[in-house]
């Protein structure tokens, strides 16, 4: 460490516990309490980063969250690498490995650097009009040159293996920024009874308080700074009722006072322990909202600001008192503002050389003694004092030096007398006035308005239940923000607490009353409020100007680069912004959003109101992804469900596939076995013998109630009445627009109880539109619904032998005379209760054993091993596929599209032809669900056998067809039937029930294929089997 | 995340929720009196208001009710919730 470049005494670094860290390879010193900015400086190292597009290196321009030029990369492993981190904000720790970015092969010697020497031919907007020809360049050559320099820091490529946790909050007051204005009014709405959330985004809280000289503090509430902050802070963590969040960013405000905020809780940490979560994602609900968001230094827009040791002046203030670090020995300050006066003369105590003041303003000499003089000449008054010249009236022409600043030339404005004079200074410190802070508050919807005597946008009318205090609204001076705080902070209880209130709902409260600033003030160096609005836009140029005004410096956007964009006929700022890109780096334009606007509206010689300002959008600062994420990743990303009957499966070796949420067997390879020959023997083995399949991911619901048959009959499209109690029936659902929504097989188990079963992805949706009728449409009907669907275990046995299966296992008879196809019962399987359906979706005799979920293993191994000597076989969803297609059994949402009747599927002979109405009956008979012609499920049979066709594939009237030609319908089903040995496939064909027999083509990968129409029954068309 | 105020259980966020399009659509009592026109205006036809909108909600991961809201599409906050069947109430009453 330079112990030239350090203080002898003071900041808020523990000079007792210094700490080693690595930048670019390099080691340093820095001590506990640095940001990774402070102490590269306190080292003497001023270039911290090369911009984005020109890649000319720059130092810091802030101290804090608005840093757009120090982006840095932090490594802790190979896992744990964090790009495009402000280094303004990066705590130091012991062994702290930080890279710099945007470089190579070093920050000093960067190749990229040759687009400085190219910015005359990359101007804004350069890749909309070079890149265009040849086409072909574009693949081989562009776009890899492109990617290549694209984007800020790399991502890590190794999985993150930290962890992030979740919380939702809610509070009566959520106070956001703990500068003076958002601690007392933390401190008033606690006092005032309401539970508070206080957060900020620093280590510790203080805002504005932590850059202020301790020995030389001005007061509040009639105590020194320091004092009144340890006081708030004692007052605020002993009270049962306030929670402070510390590196907590509010990032976003979300609709009814949804406050996101990003807490790092081991980032500042040499070694962090593995079970606390790295960030912390707070949701908080508060019924009221007080933002104290401060207010952001703006940089003055001169030729040549973007050298490193060209900073904010208040950035200048911070490195000072704050850490202890001297940014410079001989200074220029450049300001449009009284604050920049209070640095002077700090740095000027400190011992660093200030070569002159040069105020943009023109400042009539004070009046003779102090009284009568204002604030500005006061200041002006103090710095002369204190032996440093002041130039008023004043512009920067230049600056010189490569990697860091090494003179400024001040000239008068144009016009005026004088000459231009350069000053030899390693620190050039500029303020342009202060910029509230209103991202929040407009992220909220809320208004904001133009100040013209503030020269900034500040908050109008309220869309939520939210206020301002402080300087984000214009209330600068340290006591009034402190006083503006506390009002906040009680009018914020009362109406958080307002017992005539109902709830968090938001409605907007009246205009908040403008600010009040005190008449006079409490301490000789904070003799008044400094003179609000200071310099917006580029400052104005004079002689011999030379060089880039940048306007953004972390996108490289200079006045240029603006007004090109408006010669070339741009003029809606939103426009200008995206052309440039003015704003849209990772900082979102915190220092540069308002300049660009001055110089758009100057260039446009209009008001700047009337240029409107760019969007607020969130995130306030960037938020990394694990955040956002938190424990929903990996096995946690989506919910699991598994059957009862899972694990059997696993240990059958079923391979499984995806349904929805859901895991279903697929098929139960043996040794060797490849799906298709798995398959292949599942199906044979259920026609030959009998298949044991897990059928409990088929939705169910339970209705019930005096008016249940009322309601399946208004619901479903078949005819309730005529079926008997102990029967089944296959089901068909409408929709109201007459297409179908869902199918299965319901069983009357009672007069006034039916057990509906949905498709194992519809079973949500067929609950959620039953209670819709239900609950809006028919709401006399006495009936309750009840999803079963995780109440039953459901084991399918289907094949000729299943009956023997059975047989020995239940206490029942299960002949075709007592029990035939479509049967319903009850009884007991293994002494458990049981639902019995006699129902087949193979074609063949088949049962679906429903028992109660906590019994389907024992009874499914029960019937396993009761089905060894008919040789059972456990078979998956891809079997049972091929199985119901050779039946021409549709599955909805596969054969169906949500545009297909039943006509179109074939399935009318279900509708119940006498009812008076049901869901979709009305549109049934639309014009366009009878025209002619429609899509008509249809089996295709390939004229080569050895050919099968692929799902989706258009179906075409001729061979060859080329586009453009409407085709005739598409495939939906297609498999190899091993049963059978040909390929079978079920397609929705124009006018298809016409064509049968004839020969069509079907669109392949190679070629088209010829295929035969047919009906869509292949195997045991007459039914035989199934009645068996 | 809205913050929404069911009338069976009081103020709950928005992920509990599912909207169910227009309120006060009633199905025709009779569908096969319709005609064509009715019948398609019933089925499609729907408005898409600037300003307060009568809107259906479902309290599906809560107590499962249909109930009504009136919302403000330009602010999206809740004027007024009220249970299904209960009438429309007058904007400047339910403030």
């Amino acid at each position: 460490m330079n112990e030239g470049l350090r203080t002898h005494s003071g900041g808020r670094i523990d000079r007792s516990q210094p700490l080693r860290f690595s930048f670019d390879g390099r080691s340093y010193t820095g001590f506990a309490g640095d940001t990774l900015a402070s102490a590269l400086l306190a080292n003497g190292v001023h270039l911290l980063g090369r911009s984005f597009k020109y890649h000319r290196p720059r130092g810091l321009l802030g101290a804090g969250v608005e840093e757009p030029n120090a982006l840095v990369t932090v490594r802790r492993d190979a896992a744990r690498i964090t790009p495009n981190l402000r280094a303004t904000q990066v705590e130091l720790y012991e062994g702290l490995d930080a890279c710099s970015q945007n470089r190579w092969p070093s920050l000093a010697f960067d190749l990229g650097a040759v687009n400085d020497l190219l910015a005359p031919f990359i101007p804004a907007g350069f890749y909309y009009k070079t890149f265009m020809w040849p086409r072909s360049a574009w693949h081989r050559l562009y776009e890899p040159r492109i990617r290549a320099s694209a984007g800020l820091g790399r991502s890590p490529t190794l999985a993150d293996p930290d962890h992030y946790a979740p919380r939702h909050a809610h509070c009566d007051v959520l106070v956001v920024g703990a500068g003076p204005a958002g601690l007392a009014a933390a401190q008033a709405a606690a006092t005032a009874g309401a539970r508070v959330v206080l957060c900020d985004e620093q280590n510790e809280p203080g805002g504005s308080l932590l850059a202020d000289d301790p020995r030389h503090a001005p007061l509040v509430d009639g105590q020194p700074g320091p004092s009144w902050q340890a006081g708030m802070l004692a007052s605020l963590a002993a009270h049962p009722r306030v929670t402070v969040l510390a590196r907590a960013t509010a990032y976003a405000f979300f609709p009814h006072n949804l406050l996101g905020i990003n807490q790092r809780l081991t980032d500042h940490l040499a070694r962090p322990r593995k079970d606390t979560p790295r960030e912390r994602q707070w949701l908080v609900r508060a019924r009221e909202v007080v933002l104290a968001t401060g207010a952001i230094e703006r940089p003055l827009v001169f030729p040549g600001n973007d050298r490193p040791g060209v900073m904010l002046a208040g950035a200048a203030r911070t490195l000072l008192n704050r850490y202890g670090v001297l940014p410079g020995t001989r200074a220029v300050l450049v300001t449009a503002d009284d604050s920049a006066y209070e640095a002077a003369i700090e740095l000027q105590r400190a011992g660093v050389f200030v070569a002159a003041i040069a105020d943009t303003r023109a400042i009539s000499d004070p009046p003779p003694g102090v009284a009568g003089a204002n604030a500005t000449q006061l200041w002006m008054h103090a710095a002369q004092r204190a032996g440093i010249p002041v130039l008023t009236h004043a512009t920067v022409t230049g600056t010189t030096g490569r990697r860091r600043v090494n003179s400024v030339t001040l000239a008068r404005h144009s016009g005026l007398a004088g000459s231009s004079v350069t000053h030899p200074c390693d620190l050039v410190l500029m303020s342009g006035g202060f910029t509230p802070s209103v991202h929040l508050y407009s992220q909220s919807r809320s208004k904001l308005t133009w100040s013209e005597s503030q020269q900034a946008f500040l908050p109008g009318a309220p869309a939520e239940r939210v206020r301002c205090a402080g300087a984000c609204r214009g209330v600068a001076d340290l006591a009034a923000a402190a006083s503006d705080g506390a009002a906040a902070g009680a009018a914020a209880a009362q109406a958080a607490l307002d017992p005539a209130r109902i709830g968090v709902q938001p409605r907007a409260p009246a205009t908040p009353p403008p600010p009040v600033l005190p008449p006079h003030a409490n301490h000789a160096a904070h003799a008044a409020t400094p003179q609000a609005g200071g310099f917006i836009g580029a400052l104005p140029r004079a002689g011999t100007a030379r060089g880039r005004a940048f306007v953004d410096w972390q996108n490289d956007v200079t006045v240029k680069d603006l007004a090109l964009a408006m010669r070339e006929g741009f003029r809606s700022i939103e426009h200008i912004k995206r052309y440039t890109t003015t704003g849209m780096a990772t900082d979102q334009g915190k220092t540069s959003n308002l300049n660009a606007l001055a110089v758009v509206a100057r260039a446009q010689g209009r008001a700047i109101p009337e240029v409107g300002f760019t969007t607020f959008r969130m995130p306030y600062t960037p938020v990394s992804f694990g955040s956002f994420a938190g424990p929903a990743r990996g096995a946690l990303f989506d919910p699991v469900r598994t059957t009862p009957m899972h694990d059997w499966a696993a240990a059958q070796g079923a391979v499984f596939e995806d349904v929805g949420l859901w895991k279903r067997a697929r098929y139960f390879p043996l040794d060797g076995e490849d799906m298709h020959a798995a398959v292949a023997r599942e199906c044979k083995a259920v026609r030959a013998g009998c298949g044991l399949f897990d059928a409990s991911t088929l939705g169910k619901i339970e209705v019930v109630g005096r008016d249940a048959v009322e309601f399946m009959n208004r619901l479903y499209v078949n005819n309730w009445s005529s079926l008997a109690a102990g029967r089944c029936r296959y089901g068909i659902l409408l929709r109201d627009d007459g297409y179908v929504y869902d199918d299965g097989v319901v069983a009357r188990m009672a007069p006034d109880v039916f057990h509906v079963t949905t498709t194992t992805g519809g079973a949500p949706r067929v609950l959620a539109l039953m209670e819709d009728y239900l609950q809006t449409e028919w709401p006399q009907l006495s009936v309750w619904l009840t999803s079963t669907t995780e109440q039953w275990a459901v084991i399918a046995v289907q094949g000729p032998k299943a009956r023997e299966v059975l047989a020995p296992l239940v206490d029942m008879d299960l002949g075709a005379a007592v029990l035939p196809h479509m049967s319903a019962v009850t009884g007991s399987i293994c002494g458990v209760p049981m639902r019995l359906f006699r129902v087949s979706f193979t074609g063949e005799l088949g049962f679906e054993v429903n028992v109660p979920a906590d019994y389907g293993p024992a009874v499914l191994q029960a019937i396993h091993a009761s089905g060894q000597p008919h040789g059972i076989t456990a078979y998956g969803t891809e079997t049972m596929h091929v199985l119901r297609a050779e039946k021409g059994y549709v599955i909805v949402g596969q054969d169906t599209d949500g545009t297909v009747t039943p006509d179109d599927a074939g399935l009318s002979w279900a509708i119940g032809k006498n009812k008076p109405d049901f869901v979709g009956k009305r549109s049934l008979s639309r014009a366009a669900l009878v025209a002619p012609h429609r899509r008509q499920l249809v089996g295709l049979r390939t004229r080569d056998p050895a050919v099968v066709l692929e799902e989706g594939a258009q179906v075409m009237e001729r061979a060859g067809a080329r586009p453009p030609t409407r085709p005739l319908g598409h495939v939906t089903s297609s498999y190899h039937s091993a049963v059978l040995g040909h390929p079978i496939a079920l397609a929705l064909v124009a006018g298809g029930r016409d064509r049968m027999g004839k020969t069509l083509y079907v669109a392949g990968a190679r070629g088209d294929v010829e295929v035969e129409v047919t009906g869509t029954v292949f195997y045991d068309p007459t039914g035989a089997r199934l009645n068996g | 995340m809205l913050l929404i105020n069911c009338p069976w259980c009081g103020e709950r966020p928005e992920p509990e929720f599912v909207h169910g399009g227009q309120a006060h659509v009633a199905r025709p009592t009779d569908p096969s009196a319709t005609d064509a026109q009715q019948w398609a205006e019933f089925l499609y036809l729907r408005d898409n208001t600037r300003g307060v909108y009568a809107e259906r909600w479902r309290h599906s991961h809560g107590c499962g009710r249909f109930f009504n809201a009136l919302r403000d599409t330009t602010t999206d906050h809740f004027i007024a919730t009220y249970k299904a069947g209960e009438p429309r109430p007058a904007p400047e009453a339910a403030r």
